[in-house]
């Protein structure tokens, strides 16, 4: 028997005027040592699944029906008393953000104790050993020292550390993980999700994986089950999901992934529709409203989760796939489209520079004192990059959180000031310029919000927050401005209805819409798009990102794409330029970026993320990259990926490494130790072409 | 994993504006739903609907003099004539609670008015520029706050008059400190918001900012913070009053009848104490109650409902 069965569980959640039906019949097992994945978008239900097995829910929120057995024991037949006994000491949970989820006024140790003395009934002595136990289980440095500090003190990978500490200081049978590594950086939730696994073999735990991200899932999970709209649609091991995918919804996931597409630089499936309102669940198949294969049966009745054979289950009259349970992708299909590289990497470098950035630097003064501001050191956001974004080129730009990629939009956009270099659009300084002409050349750069809806104004409604610009310049007469928006929205896809509506009242992707329509409307020529897309769900990410390739194509715009998310960087980008706390340390064409890495930290990179393909995640080897990233307050000397390193020599930390080019195509990495020799003729590579 | 050839079609383009089913409701209508769940908020907006009606058409239908002392009829008890009896002066008791209404009224509104546009402008500028001349701003604040308000209000009122139009602003210019405060912490967190940025990328200017994108995000605030100032003024006035620097003889307001009324304590006269009481309290418990549910309005209304 399994250790957890869920059998047909349903919740609902009590509003004021209606009832949502977040889980509908959801049957679930998972044994012990096992990781089941449970993955799906945006409120299709499972965080609530996780929360139901813990009797966790929200206000309102009550189990209706169906068993939760926990070796054996109907969890839901329990009282609140002996639910309290399971919950922390059976059961062990880790939430998505440690910085919420700890109590700030008690120090890490304390609080992981806390637990162990109501549930062991432990000595405070005693409670506190098992507390520097387990901050050693999970890889705490010096755990002695670290169970007295206070959770700010702590760095944000330590602190979900500190977290799963606490989820397993009483050893549970069932851990779960409710998206663990979506607040932390590539290189940290490697860590961690590494830990997670070790942790589990170690400790014989089950491990419920929530998370919408196919890629983690692909690399952790033994078995998947895939949500949508409060039911399971998909269930199967790991390696038969992706090899065979049997539910439209799926497989048009799968779809969905820039990195299916990054090679042959197709457009992306996108699902069209939203989920249903599970206030009223639509009666057949809930998927059907969106589904490309439906049929009037389909609308009308419900599939059961079935299968033809017993691994793999799905609810679809219509499977696509085969009828076959298989682990192994269909090897004749696969070969015959994957050779056949469609994209064409445009050589950019050749048309007209349209922006020149060279050598920005960003300090931010670190200050001390109330009054008398004391300058005490300077953070440095931005040091010494050089880029050029040409006529109708993309060029991405992707590293981890305070690499300083966000602060160069900034700069470009005019929100930040520069502390040293130029900013050249079409040879004329953006920074330096006089007030007017700065204003007018603003004009022709714009920025795309990596959220939305916190750019607009929530008073405002859709028509002034697209007249805005055109009012601040004050283009054209009033009715030529009307005329310019009616015509954007038509570009962008969007009703003309939507003018009177306001921000809220859109959907994430439509909302970006917006943001898109309105960074256009001054007609600009270049786009500065900050994480544009990683705020949504795959299959609308699908969506902007075709918007932005077709208008690139129709207006011929060029764009700065920011994003920590190396695939959807590569399926865009013509080039990518990789940033490491503040330093570009390579920029070369995107192919040979990603397929021929210079520099270690982008071979860190692209190794720590995940994807979504179970035999390649299971064919990494590399341990990604060690440590976090150091203080911009005071960086490391020479080259700043140095303590971070595997190769790092001593010459590292003297000499700071310029960039150099690698290969004929303005290839460039700063690097002392290369992965691959120089070009062979050190050519002197011009300025204007970096 | 590849598709079969006729599944890499375009999917169907979304229906624009299915998404987009529900009839736009406007902002106020929204708000209003959320407002009009809260009962006890109606009762409010009732009361105070008839205590305007009763100060302002109540003379209408009842006829009194209010400022011709009648020594034969001092200190009458309710009975013929005179449904709240009479006060000291022999001046009917319900007569001078309308027109005592009327002024309170009056001036808790038009001071409670000029407490929000002077509280949410200055603490709008002060968050918005930030810097020392924040600091500056808010430490002049706190200095006026410093002193009891009770004393400033004396001061005022003995110093420059005590007419209604100068009680109207002496109540106003001690009142907003408050809002200020707090639509200066609004400001703020709003200037550091995307859209924000976004106005500023666009080249707006500070003036655009504070009126087209601080000011209108700060309403719900200031809003309910008048109609506790509105609550607020008519107390202070009732109190300058009740020490007998408010309005003076022959104008009246609920304050000063309660002045009065309590010299009487003594002697039974509960008819010069309760009715006005009643109604002050009345006043103020509508004003603060309406504040509470329009700051809920205001919140969800933003809300998907």
């Amino acid at each position: 028997m399994a250790l957890l069965e869920v059998i047909g569980l349903r919740t609902e959640i009590r509003l004021k005027r209606s009832v949502v039906h977040a889980l509908d019949g959801i049957n679930l097992s998972v044994d012990a040592g096992e990781t089941l994945g449970i993955v799906g978008e945006s409120g299709c239900g499972k965080t609530m699944t996780a929360m139901s097995i813990m009797q966790l829910l929200p206000n309102g929120g009550t189990v209706v029906g169906g068993q939760i057995r926990l070796d054996g024991r109907d969890l839901l037949s329990l009282s609140p008393e002996e639910m309290d006994s399971v919950r922390g000491n059976d059961i062990g949970m880790i939430f998505q953000d440690p910085t919420t989820s700890l109590n700030p006024t008690m120090t890490i140790g304390r609080q992981i104790s806390e637990s162990v003395r109501i549930h062991r009934g432990a000595s405070k002595k005693e409670a506190h050993e098992r507390a520097v136990e387990a901050l050693s289980l999970v890889g705490m440095p010096s755990p002695k020292q670290r169970a007295l500090v206070y959770p700010h003190e702590l760095s944000g990978g330590m602190r979900q550390r500190a977290m799963i500490a606490m989820a397993l200081a009483n050893e549970p049978k069932l851990l779960i993980a409710d998206e663990p590594t979506t607040a932390l950086d590539v290189t940290i939730q490697k860590q961690i999700l590494e830990l997670i696994d070790n942790l589990k073999q170690q400790l014989g735990m089950a491990v419920i994986l929530v998370t919408h991200d196919l890629g983690v899932i692909a690399g952790r999970a033994d078995k998947i089950a895939v949500m949508y709209a409060g039911k399971v649609v998909e269930t199967t091991s790991t390696r038969a999901l992706f090899a065979n995918p049997r539910h439209p919804y799926t497989e048009a996931l799968f779809a969905s992934l820039p990195e299916r597409s990054a090679e042959s630089g197709e457009r992306l499936y996108s699902i069209p529709g939203l989920p249903p309102d599970l206030t009223k669940p639509p009666a057949g198949c809930r998927f059907a409203a969106r589904c490309r294969y439906a049929t009037d049966e389909c609308r009308t009745s419900e599939p059961p989760l079935a299968g033809t054979v017993e691994e793999h289950r799905f609810a679809c009259f219509l499977p696509v796939g085969e009828p076959v349970y298989r682990t192994e992708a269909a090897p004749v299909a696969a070969t015959a489209v994957a050779t056949e590289r469609v994209r064409v990497s445009r050589d950019s470098t050749l048309t007209e520079p349209l922006l020149r950035i060279e050598g920005l630097v960003k300090d931010y003064p670190v200050t001390a004192g109330l009054v008398l501001r004391r300058n005490v050191g300077s953070v440095s956001a931005v040091a010494d990059v050089s880029l050029t974004v040409h006529q109708g080129e993309t060029v991405g730009l992707v590293g981890e959180s305070g690499c300083g990629k966000t602060t160069v939009g900034k700069l470009i956009v005019g929100l930040e000031k520069p502390t040293g270099g130029s900013l050249l659009f079409q040879d004329r300084d953006l920074a330096q310029a006089p007030r007017a002409e700065r204003r007018h050349l603003r004009r022709d750069v714009q920025l795309m919000f990596q959220d939305s809806y916190a750019a607009m104004n929530p008073r405002m409604m859709v028509r002034s927050v697209m007249r805005e610009p055109l009012d601040i310049h004050r283009v054209d007469s009033p009715a030529e401005r009307d005329r310019r928006i009616r015509e954007i929205f038509d570009l962008v896809g969007l009703p003309l209805s939507a003018l009177d509506r306001y921000p809220h009242e859109f959907s994430g992707g439509q909302r970006q819409r917006v943001g898109l329509a309105r960074a256009l409307a001054l007609r600009p020529k270049l786009i500065v798009a900050d994480e544009p897309v990683s705020a949504l769900d795959v299959s609308i990410q699908s969506q902007v990102l075709n918007l932005m390739r077709d208008l690139q194509g129709e207006l011929g715009l060029s764009y700065l794409f920011i994003s920590h998310d190396l695939s959807v960087i590569r399926y865009l980008s013509d080039r990518i330029g990789v940033m490491y706390l503040g330093k570009l340390v390579e920029i070369g064409p995107a192919e040979s970026v990603y397929a021929n890495p210079v520099h270690h930290y982008t071979r860190g990179l692209l190794d720590t993320i995940p994807v979504a393909d179970p035999a390649v995640e299971a064919a990494k080897s590399s341990q990604g990259i060690a440590g976090e990233l150091p203080s911009a307050i005071d960086p490391p000397s020479g080259c700043r990926f140095r303590t971070r390193c595997p190769a790092a020599q001593e010459i590292c930390a003297r000499v700071e490494p310029k960039l150099a080019p690698y290969g004929p195509d303005n290839h460039l990495a700063a690097c002392h130790l290369p992965l691959r020799p120089a070009a062979a003729a050190a050519q002197e590579v011009a300025p204007a072409l970096v | 994993m590849t598709l079969a050839p006729e599944t890499t079609a375009e999917p169907p383009a979304a229906a624009p504006g299915t998404e987009l089913a529900e009839p736009p409701r406007s902002m106020l209508r929204r708000g209003w739903e959320v407002f009009s769940e809260n009962k006890l908020a109606l009762v409010a907006v009732g009361v105070l609907v008839l205590i305007i009606g009763f100060c302002f058409l109540g003379p209408l239908f009842y006829h009194s003099d209010t400022s011709v002392v009648d020594l034969s009829a001092v200190t009458k008890p309710p009975g013929a004539g005179h449904p709240l009896g009479t006060d000291n002066d022999g001046i009917d008791e319900l007569g001078k609670m309308m027109v005592g209404g009327q002024t309170s009224l009056e001036i808790g509104l038009a001071a409670g008015s000029i407490a929000a546009i002077a509280g949410a402008l200055y603490g709008a500028v002060s968050g918005f520029v930030g810097g020392w001349i924040d600091a500056l701003m808010m430490r002049v604040i706190d200095s006026l706050m410093s002193f009891p308000l009770i004393f400033l209000l004396i001061y005022l009122s003995s110093v420059y008059g005590k007419s209604k139009g100068m009680l109207i602003l002496e109540v106003g210019l001690t009142s907003w400190f408050g809002i200020t405060r707090l639509v200066r912490g609004e400001a703020l967190a709003i200037k550091v918001r995307d859209y924000v940025d976004a106005s500023r990328m666009m080249g707006a200017g500070g003036t655009r900012i504070i009126f087209k994108h601080i000011l209108p995000n700060t309403i719900g605030t200031t809003i309910v913070n008048t109609t506790f100032s509105i609550a607020d003024a008519v107390f202070a006035l009732s109190t300058l009053s009740y020490i007998g620097l408010g309005l003076q003889a022959p104008n009246n307001d609920l304050g000063g009848m309660l002045d009065v009324g309590t010299n009487y304590a003594g002697q039974g006269y509960w008819w010069m104490i309760y009715p006005p009481a009643v109604v002050i309290i009345l006043i103020i418990l509508s004003f603060n109650v309406i504040g509470d549910a329009l700051r809920d309005a205001f919140e969800s209304r933003l809300q998907k409902r």
